[in-house]
């Protein structure tokens, strides 16, 4: 179980070999919505990447100093769900206040990460493992850190797919998906590094 | 009170939610790699859409509409608690193959959306047409994805062997690259069949 391994496999895990988009398949809407071209996939990575790291750590203590010790674990879904909502919204609010660069930089990222699918499952995942707070650290990094680069390296394949001549049915999202098939075809290659 | 019909047979085919709107991929993907499994998503999501739906249109008069999306999310949050629990106390093995996907069709957008730009503005009859039927638009899809990665990833359908024992799987389909390629096969064949419909 991941649980028992060290830091560094708990990060090759969720960066490679589990893949948060190409394996799991989670933060699609997102993937296939803000990866037309290099520059705005890299706002959306830093942006989950911020955003993951602290919601997921927020989430880890409200699991396990409040609704465990009260038996209140049915709770988990619609608790997870606000506080990383209530979350993103008071983030926004501070970083706009305190660091307006980044605060545009982010730009319209920020609130689009609420609904972003990969965030709660790095809270749910980091629960249904039991991981302790420093693993569910790393592991909160590496997740994100893994969405960003799988969607700055679509976006690059993206932006040549574009200008190449294409059959006309197989414009649009059908090659969007073989494509990010094939980019999980290599990442499956990944799973030979070790066995958990 | 008015009755929409026609919004019912749109979200079924036309403007269905993964081939036109391409909503709700998560779970899709994950799901589809085995036929029991997608019937158990399927009817978790119509659940779902359809309750959420319910739900919000009875209350859209009293929500202050600032504070309207928090409300949506514990509305949709309550009824995902449900699903979790009877699917777990029903089949257990079902639940434990969905995981971590079924809780999260929580953020599924597919239920926001019709929850904001649908139920939020139409009576209750109307919107639980519409639940549902983005609920089976969805579920419909998911099925048949499903039949053919099954069918060709491990030689069955519904765990019964349809090639007999010297049929080698394909076992790429029930990976998840797999799932992204037949999808992509699967939007382009609709396309496909709506250009020619245009050309007649």
């Amino acid at each position: 179980m991941l649980n028992q391994a060290n830091l560094g496999l708990i990060f090759l895990s969720a960066f490679l070999v589990n893949n948060i988009l190409l394996i799991k398949f989670l933060g699609l809407c997102s993937f296939f919505g803000l990866s037309k071209d290099i520059k705005s996939s890299i706002g959306m990575g830093l942006a989950v990447i911020f955003a993951t790291v602290m919601a997921c750590c927020l989430s880890w203590a409200v699991y396990n100093l409040l609704l465990l010790p009260l038996h209140l674990e049915y709770l988990r879904t619609a608790t997870f769900i606000l506080t990383i909502a209530s979350f993103v919204q008071f983030e926004e609010i501070i970083i706009r206040k305190k660091l307006p660069v980044l605060y545009k930089a982010f730009g319209i990222y920020l609130p689009l990460i609420t609904t972003n699918c990969a965030i709660l499952a790095c809270a749910f995942l980091g629960v249904d493992y039991k991981l302790s707070f420093i693993q569910n650290l790393v592991f909160s990094i590496a997740l994100p850190a893994g969405y960003a680069l799988a969607i700055i390296l679509f976006a690059s394949i993206r932006e040549k797919i574009d200008v190449a001549p294409l059959p006309e049915v197989f414009k649009g999202a059908p090659i969007s998906f073989i494509t990010a098939g094939l980019m999980s075809l290599a990442f499956l290659g990944f799973k030979g590094l070790f066995k958990l | 009170m008015k009755i929409d019909f026609k919004n019912f047979v749109n979200a079924l085919w036309k403007e269905n939610a993964i081939f036109y709107l391409m909503l709700g991929l998560c779970p899709f993907l994950a799901v589809s790699s085995s036929v029991r499994d997608s019937i158990g998503m399927g009817i978790a999501v119509i659940f779902v859409l359809a309750g959420s739906n319910v739900t919000i249109s009875l209350i859209r008069k009293f929500v202050p509409s600032h504070v309207r999306i928090p409300a949506f999310i514990v509305v949709i949050a309550t009824f995902v608690t449900i699903v979790d629990y009877s699917l777990a106390a029903l089949s257990p093995q079902i639940h434990r193959n969905l995981g971590v996907y079924l809780p999260l069709v929580v953020v599924n957008c597919i239920i926001l959306g019709r929850a904001e730009a649908y139920a939020s503005k139409n009576n209750v009859i109307s919107s639980l047409l519409d639940g549902l039927g983005v609920g089976i638009g969805f579920a419909l899809v998911i099925f048949v994805v499903s039949i053919v990665r099954e069918l060709f990833g491990n030689g069955t359908i519904l765990g019964h062997q349809i090639f007999g024992a010297n049929f080698t799987p394909f076992l790429i389909m029930i990976m998840p690259p797999g799932a992204f390629i037949v999808i992509g096969f699967f939007i382009a064949l609709k396309q496909g069949i709506e250009r020619r419909g245009k050309k007649c």
